[in-house]
C-alpha cells in the first residue's frame, strides 16, 4: 500500500519533480551526473587510461570534489550538440559542462542559467606558415574554407564586410573533416571555425608547423557550464565552482601548496579556503569547499594548462582566458 | 621409354626388322589451349570483347586499391610508439601510413569502454562462456544439442547479466518500477543501496504468482471449458515459477561490485546488444509471422499493428524519445537504464523485420504441405513444427542471415543514447589530442572495418554452409 502510494505521489509531483533541490539529489545518489560532449580535443575526451580528461571534464570533477571531496564522483553523458539541452531539460544531468556558447536565448527562454565563462573562445583563422600573413586584415581576396551551416560562415563574411576588405571566396563544406581536407589540398587558402578547434584541426595536419593561427578573434564564443532554471541554490554552487577556482589562481593557491596556504594569514585566503568564516555553507557544502577542490584538480590556471595550454599538444596561449591580473578577462568574484 | 622401343625376340622375326610396341602409347595431353589454367583463363577472363575489357578494368581496379592498402597499413605503417609523436612523418622522417600505436593505446577502450579496469575479468569470462558454449552449438555432429541449447540460451544470459552488472539486484526499486508500470524499470541501475534480497519483495512475488494463477485458472475454466483449467493455472505457475528463479539468481550477492551499463562500451556493447537483437528476434520475428497469418482477427490484427508500427518508426526516434522524453513523463528519479532502452528497442526493431522474413517463407509453402500435415492428423501446432517451420525457415536463411548482420551493424545507433559501442568509442578515441595525428582518422576507421568485417563475414560464411547442409532435399 505504501509503495503504491509513493507511486501516485510521484505520479503527482510530475510536475515539480524536475526542480526539486539538485544538491540534495546529488548527495543522495553519491555522484553528480555531468553531460560533457562525444569527443572534443581538450575539453572532454577519454585519455590512455580510459578515464575522461579536458577542461570541461575537470570542471565536473570540481563540483564533485567540491560536493564529496572525490573527484571521480561523477557520471559523465556523453551527449552530442542536439540532445544537449533535451539531456538538461529532462533532469538526467546535473549540469551541462560541454562547450556551449552562452547566448541571450539559451540563457532565457531555453530555460538555463550559465554559472560562468570557463573558456573565451572565438572564431579564427588558420593559415600556411609560407603565405607569410601576419594579420587577418591581410586577406584580402582570399579563398576561405569553413564548415557549412555554422555561425563561423556567417562571421567570416561580416568580419570582411566590417573591414572594406573583398573576400575571394568563401568555399562551405558539410563537415569539418572534409573543410579541413579541402584546407590541405590547397583548395583554399585560410580555413576559420572557432580558435580551439583549429589548435585541435592543426594536429591532424601533416608538417602541423607550417600552419599558423593568425592573432585576431573575429567572434564572441564563451563557452560555459550551464544548468537547469528554477534551483537557485544549486545554480549558484556551480557558479561559485568557477569563482572559486579562479580566486584560488589568483592568489596562488595550486594543488602542491594549498595544504600550506591553510595556514596562511592572507585575510583573502583565509576567506577562500575556509579559516575565516563559513561561506561554504552558504551554497549548502562546508566550509573547506575550495580546499577540497584545489587538492582534487587543482586551480584554474593548472586546469587550464594541463588539458589545452601551450605544454599540450593542442598549445593553446591564455589569451583572454588569463587572469584580469595579467592580461586577460577571466575575474573570480570575491569570497567575503 | 625403354620398353616400348625395345626390340623383342619373337619367332620368325628377327629383331632389326620391326619393333613393337608392348604397351599402349600414353595419351598425348590436350593442347595447351583446352586444359588447365590457359583454358581458364580463355574461357573466363579474355573469352569475347567485353571480357577482356571487364578484365582489364578489374585489373586496373585491383592494380589502383590493393597495393596503396598494403602500403598505407602495413608498409608505411608505424608499429610502436607511445604518442602521436610517433606518426608524425616530420618526426618519423619519411612518409607514415597506419598509426597503429594508436590502436594498441586504445584497445582497452575498443573492448571495454570505461568498464573499471579490475573487473574487466568479468567480460572476458563472458566472453569466453559465450564461445565456449556457441562453438558447439554451430558444430552439427556434437551431441548434446537440447542441452546445449538450453546452456546457450537459458543459463548464459542469466549469468552474463549477473557477472556483467554484478547482480544484487535492488528489489526495492524493481517492485517500484512495476507498480509504475513499466515493468522492468530499474532493473539495471541500481545506483543508491544496494541490499540485495528483500523478504517484501518475495511475498509480494508469491502473491501475485497465485493472483496470477488462480486468474488463468479462472478465465481458461470459462472460455475453454472445466478441463482447460488445471493445465493453464499449470503452465502460469512454471512460468512464474521460472521467472522467480531467474530473478533470484540475478539478485544473489556474489560480492561483485556493481558496474553500471554507463561504464559499458566498445565490442563489449556491440556484442551485448547484437547478440540479445538477433537471439530474441527470431523467436518473435517467427511468433509475430504466424500471428499475421493467424485466423483470430485480434491476434492478426495485433500482430499487424506492432510489425508496421516498428517497421514504420526510425530507431533513432525511438531511443530519443525513450531516453529524454520519457524522464519528463516518468515519476520523481524513476528512470530506465539507457542500455536496457536501447536493448529493447534494437529487440523490438529487429523482431519486426524478422516477422516478415519469416512471412516470406511462410507464404512459399504449397497449400499441399498444409493439407498432407493435416490429413496425418497433425495439430496446428505440430503441423507448424514439423511441417511448414522448418521448410518455411530453411528457405529463408538468407534473409534472416540479412536481418542478422545488419542488426549488427546497426548497434551504432545506441550512440544517441550517450552509450558508446565500438564505433562510438572510436570516435571518442580521435578526439584525444595526444593521438591526434594526420593518419589516426583513416587507422581507426580501418581497424573497426576489419573487426566488423570479421564477425559480419563469420556469419555469413556459416549461414551458407548451413544452407548447403540443408539443402539435401532440393538435390536431385
Amino acid at each position: 500500500m505504501k509503495r503504491i502510494l509513493f507511486a501516485a505521489v510521484g505520479l503527482l509531483s510530475l510536475a515539480g519533480a524536475v526542480n526539486a533541490a539538485t544538491l540534495d539529489e546529488v548527495k543522495a545518489r553519491g555522484a553528480v551526473n555531468c553531460g560533457v560532449s562525444q569527443g572534443l580535443p581538450g575539453f572532454s575526451s577519454p585519455n590512455d587510461k580510459n578515464e575522461w580528461s579536458g577542461l570541461d571534464v575537470d570542471f565536473c570533477r570540481a563540483i564533485a570534489a567540491a560536493i564529496f571531496n572525490d573527484p571521480t564522483k561523477v557520471k559523465f553523458s556523453p551527449l552530442s550538440a542536439k540532445d544537449r539541452f533535451t539531456a538538461l531539460t529532462s533532469g538526467a544531468i546535473d549540469v551541462l559542462s560541454r562547450n556551449t556558447t552562452w547566448t541571450m536565448s539559451r540563457d532565457t527562454t531555453l530555460g538555463f542559467n550559465f554559472a560562468g565563462v570557463i573558456y573565451y573562445d572565438g572564431q579564427g583563422f588558420l593559415v600556411r606558415k609560407a603565405v607569410g600573413l601576419k594579420s587577418a586584415k591581410e586577406l584580402q581576396g582570399a579563398s576561405i574554407c569553413v564548415q557549412t551551416g555554422t555561425s563561423n560562415e556567417l562571421n567570416v563574411s561580416d568580419f570582411f564586410r566590417a573591414n572594406n576588405m573583398k573576400n575571394g571566396e568563401v568555399i562551405a563544406f558539410g563537415t569539418i573533416d572534409e573543410t579541413v581536407k579541402a584546407y590541405e589540398s590547397g583548395r583554399c587558402d585560410v580555413f576559420t571555425a572557432d580558435r580551439s578547434q583549429l589548435a585541435a584541426v592543426r594536429l591532424k595536419l601533416t608538417n602541423a608547423a607550417d600552419h599558423v593561427i593568425l592573432p585576431e578573434t573575429i567572434s564572441k564564443e564563451p563557452l560555459g557550464p550551464l544548468v537547469r532554471h528554477g534551483d537557485d541554490q544549486w545554480s549558484d554552487l556551480v557558479k561559485w565552482v568557477y569563482f572559486a577556482l579562479l580566486n584560488a589562481e589568483e592568489l596562488g593557491i595550486t594543488q602542491k601548496n594549498v595544504e600550506e596556504q591553510v595556514n596562511s594569514q592572507n585575510p583573502d585566503v583565509k576567506r577562500l579556503l575556509g579559516t575565516d568564516g563559513k561561506y561554504g555553507e552558504g551554497i549548502g557544502l562546508t566550509a573547506d569547499w575550495v580546499v577540497r577542490i584545489v587538492k582534487a584538480t587543482g586551480n584554474y590556471g593548472e586546469i587550464y594548462d594541463r588539458n589545452v595550454g601551450p605544454a599540450t599538444p593542442l598549445g593553446i596561449d591564455r589569451g583572454l582566458n588569463n587572469l584580469w591580473t595579467k592580461g586577460g578577462i577571466q575575474y573570480g568574484m570575491p569570497v567575503r | 621409354m625403354s620398353d616400348t622401343t625395345a626390340p623383342l625376340s619373337r619367332p620368325g622375326v628377327s629383331p632389326a626388322q620391326a619393333f613393337v610396341s608392348a604397351a599402349l602409347r600414353e595419351p598425348e595431353p590436350a593442347p595447351v589451349s583446352t586444359r588447365g589454367p590457359v583454358l581458364w583463363v580463355r574461357q573466363h577472363l579474355v573469352g569475347s570483347v567485353p571480357q577482356v575489357l571487364l578484365t582489364l578494368f578489374g585489373i586496373w581496379l585491383v592494380y589502383v586499391t590493393v597495393p596503396p592498402l598494403i602500403k598505407f597499413f602495413l608498409i608505411d605503417a608505424v608499429w610502436t610508439g607511445t604518442s602521436r609523436e610517433a606518426c608524425l612523418p616530420e618526426k618519423v622522417g619519411r612518409p607514415v601510413g597506419a598509426c597503429w600505436p594508436f590502436i594498441w593505446a586504445k584497445m582497452d577502450q575498443l573492448l571495454y569502454g570505461f568498464y573499471p579496469a579490475s573487473e574487466r575479468w568479468r567480460v572476458n569470462v563472458v566472453y569466453a562462456l559465450g564461445a565456449i558454449l556457441l562453438l558447439p552449438l554451430l558444430i552439427q555432429k556434437l551431441p548434446g544439442k537440447r542441452l546445449n541449447a538450453i546452456a546457450f540460451f537459458g543459463v548464459f544470459p542469466v549469468v552474463a547479466f549477473v557477472l556483467l552488472t554484478g547482480g544484487n539486484l535492488d528489489m526495492q526499486r524493481f517492485l517500484v518500477g512495476s507498480i509504475g508500470s513499466i515493468g522492468f524499470g530499474d532493473l539495471f541501475t541500481s545506483g543508491g543501496s544496494v541490499q540485495g534480497l528483500r523478504a517484501s519483495f518475495w511475498i509480494d512475488f508469491v502473491v501475485s504468482t497465485v493472483i496470477v494463477t488462480a486468474i488463468a485458472f479462472l478465465v481458461s475454466r470459462f472460455v475453454a471449458g472445466p478441463e482447460a483449467g488445471p493445465a493453464a493455472a499449470k503452465a502460469t505457475l512454471s512460468m512464474l515459477g521460472l521467472l522467480g528463479l531467474i530473478i533470484f539468481a540475478m539478485d544473489i550477492d556474489l560480492g561483485l561490485p556493481q558496474v553500471e551499463t554507463r561504464l559499458w562500451g566498445g565490442l563489449l556493447v556491440t556484442l551485448v546488444i547484437a547478440v540479445t537483437g538477433i537471439t530474441v528476434s527470431l523467436p518473435f520475428g517467427i511468433l509475430l509471422a504466424l500471428g499475421r497469418r493467424s485466423k483470430l482477427p485480434l491476434v492478426k490484427a495485433l500482430s499487424i499493428i506492432f510489425i508496421e508500427f516498428w517497421r514504420g518508426v526510425p530507431l533513432i526516434t525511438v531511443l530519443f524519445f525513450a531516453t529524454y522524453m520519457l524522464p519528463l513523463f516518468l515519476p520523481g528519479r524513476f528512470t530506465i537504464d539507457g542500455l536496457l532502452r536501447a536493448l529493447v528497442g534494437v529487440a523490438l526493431f529487429a523482431s519486426a523485420y524478422m516477422a516478415e522474413v519469416v512471412r516470406g517463407g511462410l507464404q512459399a509453402i504449397p497449400k499441399g504441405q498444409y493439407e498432407g500435415a493435416m490429413a496425418l492428423g497433425l495439430r496446428p501446432g505440430l503441423m507448424m513444427r514439423l511441417v511448414v517451420l522448418p521448410q518455411a525457415l530453411k528457405m529463408v536463411i538468407p534473409g534472416i542471415v540479412n536481418n542478422f548482420i545488419g542488426l549488427f551493424k546497426d548497434t551504432t545507433l545506441v550512440l544517441i543514447v550517450s552509450i558508446f559501442d565500438l564505433l562510438g568509442s572510436m570516435r571518442a578515441a580521435f578526439t584525444d589530442p595526444s593521438w591526434a595525428s594526420p593518419t589516426t582518422l583513416f587507422t581507426g576507421f580501418g581497424f573497426a572495418g576489419i573487426i566488423y568485417f570479421v564477425f559480419c563475414f563469420g556469419m555469413s560464411r556459416y549461414s551458407m554452409a548451413l544452407e548447403k547442409r540443408l539443402d539435401r532435399a532440393q538435390r536431385h
